[in-house]
């Protein structure tokens, strides 16, 4: 079957083989560089025309339907666009800063792609403390935000970054501690540990009531991470036109605008690895003839394809409700999404010493 | 303990009304082909058919024989609120000998119209009336001022 | 009513003061503006952020420029500066006889076109004398009613686009489509319908109004609850708008709110209830009054007004009066001298018309009441203390259109 695993494996013995380990390693950082840099770019087009074509659908109309076969190549004509448009810095800007920002949100995610798993045996860097990797870098990206709004010399810019800075902080907690069940009933950081341990089905079916409410928070808080609405008022496009990227044209509001995409398929990478089962198949444990048929099917396509869903879930609550004002959204929080999850840690501790799941 | 029970309750409720939102909108994303209310326009130009009442500008249907019905008396550039409508008279010979008032230039200013009808209601003899056409864009401000007669045309017989 | 003659020693017209005397004043009065609010507060402290939503901005509903002085994220202080659409029609409609000024004012307040209209139609009437034929008044209070249901469908979808749900938007529009090609096959037109003439409508429905209007209410009662689904019930929108923007019911009646912003505070406006016109007494239909005087009462009050204008269209849309649909007037009208004041219940409030006449064929004078202007000057008092989130969430309940306001 053709997977991912025997090409990177190909290729890196033949490497090891023709240079010397340095040059070659030199060599396979290069490679990665490269095809990191295309992957962001790939997904920033596919999200963007997915995003489109859904909300489109959801609001009684057709998206893009004229630039290629089905409106497949708006998104180039797009970024096109953005390439040629003139990046107007305004006047007392502070230089340094203002043109950092981008480049500081843009890093980390594309750091952040490197613990994940994209199919059966290909990953970038296996390191034994995956999930907190993730966790703890995509913290950083609060500092480019807050630098963005702060050197725009725009008061809006500075009520959205502030809003926005108040509000990643606060739901990262309710993220980590979701997340925090998985790794408590899979018992490692690493993330293959933690795929490897849902051979015999996907966590969100083993443990059964405590990870579903898990799944949920992780759902929600994730949604308030990134940004999106219904939490969305760091550029709530009828109150502050566009927030702390306001000052923003041309490339670098390109780079804004495409992290934002990864981080969503970045997280929602994360959850389909944490609870539907990164790669793995679905199996039901007695039918041997239906395992052996979703076997043929290809890991990544697994992969992609959860993650898939769960983007789409995430875009489906765009389109539905209105936006939570700046307290309601840190009542949510601290009132309600985090008593829920501790409470459901103690829960899923227990359930992992006692044996009670699947 | 009520403090309990209300919390539980509050976020049963929030859940329910969320995700009875999201049947709507999962049920419009699921059946776009069915749903969507559009028109290919520009594809389908050719056949638009507007309502016969669509006011889209003033024009003066002449019949075959380049004849139309318009006598000259004025009552639309009497009724038009902003002096869209110019008529320029002059005098006929009837076969008897006598002047009669006929029209001579029937000036119609398409840049300021405000399409109200008036002119329409006003006139005694039916001789202007509203077309469909609704596409009005021209790169030159001249081509908005219109002649509604066509040359070499006159009135019809029997029309007073 | 017998017209009203203000006597001899009254207030001088506007038009015979002294021009000089006119500037002072103007002036005087400019450096005294102040909101009418608690003058004890004041609000312009060191360290308030004073920023400017407008004029143009995608929540305003027009070009209405506020500015707000905030404090963190606390509002303190709001000033409506008004102006920027101001087309100087009351003066334009000097010079425009009584038949002619009547196409001005559906671009006043574009949503309830055929309500101004009518305002206009009824005031000359008035003045007239002219009786109105059966068939021409059930006519009118159709295109009312379709008109007023038009206008809370579009208030619905940009109420639900400023509060952040941008889905609902599209849904009301392609309801508003149906109203609008239902409009287009009888009137001529989809927004500035100049349908109403003084003595009745201008020509007769057409003969597919009846089956398409009733096809339009079939479907609409369906849509009606999906409304109500996807906004109504929300948990997000209503903790939005609940306790957001309240107004009691005397601070309503002072600053003379009127239409379904003041009924959300229980105040009893409904002109079509207090000084019925056209054939409003002898249709059923209730009055809607909610008592809870915030964003979310304003609301509620819209959404079943709605409700009861399908219950006033399925009751007469099939019983028009056989009959003529205009009376017949003279060519060229003249309102005698006096003064006439006609109202009428648009989508937003109580509409007015004031004719001052000296007897000739223009008016001297004409000045249009317009709901808008006396909602939005209640903004400032509802809006001290809330924060900028709930400012749009109030401005959007008080269905302002700003042409309206500005004239």
């Amino acid at each position: 079957m053709w997977s991912l695993e025997n090409i990177s494996h190909t290729v890196d013995s033949w490497l090891y083989n023709r240079f010397d380990p340095t040059i070659a390693m030199l060599i396979e950082f290069a490679i990665i560089a490269v095809a990191v840099i295309g992957l962001f770019a790939m997904l920033g087009l596919v999200l963007i025309m997915m995003e489109r074509k859904v909300s489109a659908w959801m609001q009684v109309r057709l998206g893009p339907n004229r630039v290629g076969p089905g409106g497949m190549f708006q998104t180039v004509a797009d970024t096109l666009k953005l390439i040629v448009k003139e990046g107007m810095t305004p006047n007392n800007v502070d230089r340094f800063l203002f043109n950092l920002a981008p480049f500081i949100v843009m890093i980390v995610s594309m750091v952040v792609l490197a613990p994940l798993m994209f199919a059966k045996g290909f990953q970038i860097w296996d390191i034994n403390i995956g999930v907190l990797f993730i966790i703890a870098v995509s913290s950083v990206s609060v500092i480019g935000i807050l630098m963005a709004g702060w050197a725009s010399n725009n008061k809006y810019s500075l009520i959205g970054a502030m809003r926005s800075g108040a509000q990643i902080v606060s739901y990262e907690l309710s993220a980590g501690l979701s997340v925090l069940c998985i790794v408590v009933l899979a018992g490692s950081l690493r993330i293959s540990d933690i795929i490897n341990s849902q051979a015999d089905g996907w966590w969100i079916f083993k443990g059964h009531v405590p990870v579903i409410i898990a799944f949920i928070t992780f759902i929600i808080a994730v949604t308030a991470e990134t940004n999106r609405a219904p939490f969305d008022l760091a550029e709530a496009e009828s109150e502050l036109t566009a927030g702390f990227h306001t000052e923003y044209s041309g490339m670098k509001f390109a780079l804004f605008f495409l992290s934002e995409y990864v981080n969503v398929f970045i997280v929602c990478a994360l959850g389909a690895t944490l609870f539907l089962g990164g790669w793995m198949p679905l199996h039901f444990g007695s039918l041997t003839g239906f395992n052996h048929a979703m076997d043929y099917i290809p890991s990544f396509i697994w992969f992609f394809g959860k993650t898939f869903f769960l983007i789409f879930i995430i875009m489906w609550f765009r389109w539905t409700f209105p936006r939570l004002r700046i307290d309601q959204l840190l009542n949510l929080e601290w009132k309600y999404l985090l008593p829920i999850s501790m409470v459901n840690l103690l829960i899923v501790t227990i359930m992992a010493i006692l044996k009670w799941h699947f | 303990m009520a403090f309990l029970k209300n919390y539980i309750k509050d976020i049963f409720g929030a859940v329910r009304s969320s995700l009875k939102g999201m049947r709507l909108t999962g049920y419009y994303a699921l059946h776009h082909r069915k749903e969507p209310l559009h028109e290919n326009v520009p594809d389908n130009r050719d056949e638009l058919n507007f309502p016969e009442r669509f006011r889209g500008e003033v024009v003066m249907p002449h019949d075959e024989n380049n004849e139309h019905a318009c006598t000259g008396c004025t009552a639309c550039e009497l009724a038009c609120p902003n002096a869209t409508i110019k008529i320029i008279t002059k005098f006929d010979i009837s076969p008897e000998g006598k002047k009669k008032k006929a029209l001579d230039t029937f000036v119609y200013h398409l840049e300021l119209c405000t399409m109200c009808n008036l002119c329409i209601v006003a006139c005694p003899t039916d001789a202007i009336k509203m077309a469909q056409t609704f596409e009005h864009s021209v790169f030159d401000r001249n081509k908005l001022t219109k002649v509604l007669n066509k040359p070499g045309s006159k009135i019809r017989e029997g029309i007073e | 009513m017998s017209p009203m003659i203000i006597p001899e020693m009254g207030y001088k017209r506007k038009k015979e003061l002294d021009c000089k005397v006119g500037y002072k004043i103007k002036n005087e009065l400019y450096r005294e503006t102040q909101i009418i609010s608690d003058p004890s507060k004041s609000p312009d402290i060191e360290g308030d952020l004073v920023i400017n939503i407008g004029p143009q901005h995608p929540a305003t509903h027009g070009v209405l420029h506020l500015v707000i002085t905030l404090n963190g994220e606390t509002v303190k202080k709001v000033e409506p500066h008004l102006g920027y659409i101001h087309r100087s029609i009351e003066k334009m409609c000097e010079s425009l006889s009584y038949r002619q000024f009547i196409y001005v004012t559906s671009r006043m307040d574009y949503l309830s076109a055929h309500m101004n209209n009518h305002g206009c139609s009824m005031c000359v009437e008035k003045g007239l004398q002219i009786e109105v034929p059966p068939r021409a008044q059930v006519i009118r209070v159709l295109m009312d009613e379709l008109t007023r249901l038009a206008s809370h469908q579009l208030w619905w979808g940009a109420m639900a686009m400023d509060v952040g749900a941008l889905t609902p938007f599209f849904l009301a529009f392609r309801e508003r489509e149906m109203i609008n090609d239902i409009m287009e096959e009888t009137c001529g037109a989809r927004l500035t319908m100049n349908y109403m003439v003084p003595g009745g409508v201008m020509t007769d429905i057409h003969p597919n109004f009846q089956r398409k209007v009733k096809e339009f209410i079939v479907h609409f009662k369906n849509k009606i609850d999906e409304y109500d689904e996807l906004v109504t019930g929300n948990i997000i929108f209503q903790n939005r708008t609940k306790g957001v923007g309240y107004i009691s019911r005397e601070d309503a009646i002072s600053y003379g709110m009127t239409g379904g912003s003041a009924r959300g505070s229980g105040v009893s406006c409904d002109i079509r209830k207090l000084y019925p016109y056209e054939v409003y007494d002898k249709v059923q239909f209730n009055e809607i009054i909610e008592m809870g005087g915030d964003s979310f009462a304003r609301y509620m009050v819209r959404m079943k007004e709605m409700r009861e204008s399908i219950s006033i269209i399925d009751q007469l849309i099939d019983n028009i009066p056989e009959g003529e649909f205009q009376a017949k007037t003279k060519a060229v009208l003249k309102l005698p001298k006096g003064e006439f004041y006609s109202r009428i219940e648009t989508a937003r409030g109580e509409f007015g018309v004031y004719i001052v006449s000296e007897g000739g064929t223009t008016p001297y004078r004409i000045k249009f009441r317009s709901p808008g202007f006396s909602n939005l000057s209640a903004l400032d008092h509802m809006a001290r203390g809330s924060k900028i989130g709930d400012m749009v969430a109030m401005m959007a309940t008080l269905d302002l259109v700003i042409p309206d306001i500005d004239r």
